[in-house]
């Protein structure tokens, strides 16, 4: 039996608690820290409901088997330890003895087993369990997962708000694909993590309080959290400025966030966001007219100019991504083709793909885009484009349903397009550029991309154990797709974190605010 | 008798616009590309084909347009507006929990654009061409032409960054603790600037109103007699004149009342106001279709309703309305 991370199990608890003995201040217990959501939230079960809203509240709420560091190395959570068969078909998960839910029962395998089965069948990123076959539970405390194929992806899968541990006793009294409409997602919700609901507003507030048998010994500091829910960024930029919140995730104006960068006691950062992988590209689809030549779409790239979109339109809050993976992340390839300007190239390419100036236009195409934060993008592709005699029409969108639509259906030429990255590059990369997800719906590989190498090295990468192998794939890949691409990689997109000097240890992991904040304290 | 005839007709006049607006907007949202499926795999962070399906049916979607149309038109007979699909709770209750809020903001900026602007159009009509008068004109025109998101965030800059009197958003400051009387004040304190900038909207129009019609009844015969017989300039324009002039003001207030979700949008968005305009914003994004329709149906009740009390408060005024019984 090969033990992944063994050196690092032994000091279990360790760990976590050097992290934050390295912050000189000892962390104060007690207070009430307000932030903000910029929606609402739909549902706050988060093995049902993914995404960055339920995130925060979901991993105050409820635990997963691990937690990361800022450095992607998996740490202890709800399993003090855990093992990776040598052929890599079973994951064993030690879970702590003392874990209890909310409402005081203890957190047993069984519900590890509940969990995944719950989450199999109403999540929507599939792929994250899929080799899962089944969970074994050979006593309490020990919770199996038998795989089909080696699963690599399933390190991460298990972090975050991924892989939420619900209570069997609560959730198991409807059929498991019933529990996304259970009455107890969104009243008298019931995890282990280290916050409890006191009361959920749907428009207003989230409000949490201390779980005191929370089972990490002294942990959360915080007593209370109390999460406003204020959708105009405005007003949530004035309430950071004049103290009445503390802190805030996700906020992507660059406008507000040079803004807040200049006042004096809020930290303004991108960090965080590494996991979640948010970027930002021009789609483009490659079954449709001149777009089916690499040629064609080479050219717009050399006539598109990222740092125009970079420096006029982010403002400088951005920085450029140039594969389908997050800059952030370990298997980021920075060594890929990168499309420096060059219009006499551009037009050269479109001469060769037998696409002469005809008049003073070449061929027309649309671009798309979903939301309305975005269209400056597409009224710049259409300007840059004008240049090379690619007439460009911008097709708006009534509203994202039909955005997603023509996309789903890939109905569209161009478009802007933002997708995240979800963790390993299983969950959340995979589906735009292998071939078997071609046209599945918005977020699919809408591009119509089919390279055989490239369905080849994802799917190597998938099962690959050993991790310098599997950079190595990843590598690859994103040279493959940088060199024909199906999207035109701009831009990681500006998330950023804002708190103030009262907030002590913000969550800037890599998961951001969708880890708990057990480590989170006020200052005086 | 005739009343009552009357009041019947206009019942049914209601029902059958009732139905109009639920049938009519049910079928536009569904002519419309893609669903809510599209918005919770959106809040979800993506999803793939199988899943949407199984969210489509699990929510009926995927059923031919007459059968949902049937089914739903079937639940609103029984009182029943539905579940929201993207909240996960019955539309009613969304509804019950928000109508609140937006009645609080709603009635009181009417009220106080209401009172303010009759006073302000009387003075302003006693001396047309004083500055006081001119004044009100300016804070008329102001307040109608300039957008309330724009006056929102400046009043939000100046009063809530600036000047720290007012709190930026929300209805209530969760982390304060006291009996009724301190919420309530948190409450009214939370209410200030929300108030006045669709208070500010409203106050254009009730002013520039009272003042137009003043100045018409100031110039009519029997004022010209009543003040021939010898009264003072305060008695004719408070007591004859004012009551006169009232029912044209009357009437707009009412009319006003199918403003009270659509003007209330905007505000409720810049403050983020709890209340049904945010949520009917939020549900349209969303493609929520029973929580539009239900929204839409309380609205059309509120007009209703709206329409009879200014009928009822015309009689007050106005003997000549509805006199003969």
């Amino acid at each position: 039996m090969r033990t992944l991370f063994k050196g690092l199990m032994t000091a279990t608890a360790l760990a976590s608690m050097m992290a934050t003995s390295a912050i000189a201040e000892e962390p104060k217990q007690g207070g009430t820290l307000v932030t903000v959501l910029g929606t609402n939230v739909r549902n706050l079960n988060s093995a049902v409901q993914s995404g960055i809203v339920t995130g925060f509240p979901g991993a105050q709420l409820f635990a997963s088997p691990l937690r990361y560091d800022e450095n992607w190395t998996p740490q202890p959570y709800l399993a003090e330890s855990w093992e990776v068969s040598e052929d890599g078909l079973k994951v064993t998960l030690n879970l702590v003895k003392n874990a209890k839910f909310h409402d005081g029962t203890p957190l047993t395998s069984k519900d590890v087993a509940f969990s995944v089965d719950v989450i199999k069948a109403n999540h929507p990123f599939k792929a994250m369990f899929a080799p899962v076959t089944s969970v074994d539970t050979p006593d309490d405390y020990t919770a199996v997962l038998n795989l089909s194929q080696p699963h690599p992806a399933l390190m991460l899968a298990m972090s975050g708000q991924l892989m939420s541990i619900i209570p069997q006793h609560i959730y198991g009294d409807v059929p498991v694909e019933e529990v996304k409409t259970h009455p107890r997602n969104n009243e008298d919700v019931v995890g282990s993590g280290p916050f409890k609901l006191t009361e959920f507003a749907n428009g207003q507030h989230v409000i949490l309080e201390r779980f005191d048998d929370f089972f990490i010994e002294g942990r959360p500091y915080l007593d209370k959290i109390v999460m406003r829910i204020i959708p105009d960024p405005a007003a949530r930029a004035i309430a950071y400025e004049n103290g009445e919140v503390h802190m805030g995730a996700f906020e992507l104006l660059p406008r507000i966030i040079n803004r807040l960068k200049k006042v004096d006691n809020l930290t303004v950062t991108p960090d965080g966001y590494g996991a979640v992988g948010p970027l930002d590209w021009l789609a483009m689809n490659t079954q449709r007219g001149p777009l089916k030549d690499v040629r064609v779409r080479k050219a717009i790239a050399y006539a598109v100019d990222k740092n125009f979109v970079l420096k006029a339109l982010m403002q400088g809050t951005a920085v450029e991504s140039k594969t389908g993976i997050h800059p952030d992340s370990p298997f980021y390839n920075a060594d890929v083709e990168a499309y420096e300007v060059d219009l006499d190239k551009a037009r050269a390419l479109l001469d060769e793909a037998g696409y002469p100036m005809d008049g003073d236009s070449r061929f027309s195409l649309t671009i798309d885009f979903g939301w309305a934060d975005v269209k400056p993008q597409t009224e710049y592709v259409k300007a840059a484009l004008k240049k090379v005699g690619i007439d460009v029409q911008v097709r708006a969108s009534a509203d994202f349903p039909t955005w997603a639509k023509r996309m789903g259906e890939m109905d569209f030429d161009m478009s802007w397009d933002s997708v995240f990255n979800w963790g390993d590059p299983v969950i959340g990369v995979q589906r735009t550029y292998i071939s078997s997800n071609i046209g599945k719906g918005v977020w699919s590989n809408t591009q119509g991309y089919s390279n055989e190498r490239v369905d080849e090295l994802l799917e190597m990468a998938a099962v690959e154990t050993d991790k310098d192998k599997r950079k190595a794939l990843y590598d690859e890949f994103q040279t493959i797709i940088a060199d024909e691409l199906p999207v035109y990689h701009i831009n990681a997109l500006p998330y950023h974190t804002v708190y103030n000097d009262k907030v002590g240890n913000p969550p800037l992991g890599i998961w951001g605010t969708s880890t708990p904040i057990d480590m989170t304290y006020l200052k005086d | 008798m005739a009343f009552l005839q009357k009041f019947l007709i206009r019942t049914l006049y209601a029902v059958i616009l009732l139905a109009a607006v639920l049938v009519l907007n049910f079928s536009m949202m569904h002519l419309a590309p893609g669903d809510v499926a599209d918005t919770i795999s959106q809040s979800m962070g993506g999803a793939d084909e199988e899943v949407l399906a199984q969210i489509r049916a699990d929510y009926g979607l995927d059923q031919p347009f007459l059968v949902q149309l049937g089914r739903y038109m079937g639940n609103v007979l029984q009182f029943n507006l539905g579940y929201s699909f993207f909240y996960n709770a019955p539309v009613t209750d969304l509804i019950l929990e928000r109508l609140p809020a937006t009645l609080l903001l709603v009635f009181t900026a009417q009220i106080l654009a209401l009172g303010i602007g009759v006073v302000l159009g009387v003075i302003s009509a006693r001396r047309p061409n004083g500055i006081a008068s001119h004044f009100v004109t300016m804070l008329a025109l102001f307040g109608y032409s300039a957008p309330v998101f724009w006056t929102g965030i400046l009043l939000l800059i100046a009063f809530s960054l600036k000047i720290q009197w007012f709190p930026v958003a929300g209805m209530r400051d969760v982390t304060i603790e006291g009996g009724f009387f301190t919420h309530a004040l948190d409450v009214a304190r939370h209410l200030v600037l929300p108030v006045i900038t669709l208070g500010s909207l409203f106050l254009a129009l009730y002013s520039r109103l009272a003042r137009a019609t003043m100045m018409e009844v100031l110039g009519s015969d029997y004022v010209r007699t009543a003040k021939a017989k010898g009264l003072t300039e305060r008695e004719v324009v408070y007591k004859h004149a004012l009551k006169n002039s009232l029912s044209p003001v009357i009437t707009l207030a009412g009319l006003q009342f199918s403003a009270v979700i659509s003007g209330a949008v905007l505000v409720e968005a810049v403050f983020s106001w709890p209340g049904l305009g945010t949520l009917a914003f939020q549900s349209i994004i969303a493609r929520d279709t029973p929580t539009i329709l239900g929204i839409l149906f309380f609205s059309a009740l509120v007009v209703i309703a709206g329409n009879l009390l200014t009928d009822l408060a015309l009689r007050l005024v106005d003997p000549r309305v509805g006199g003969k019984r």
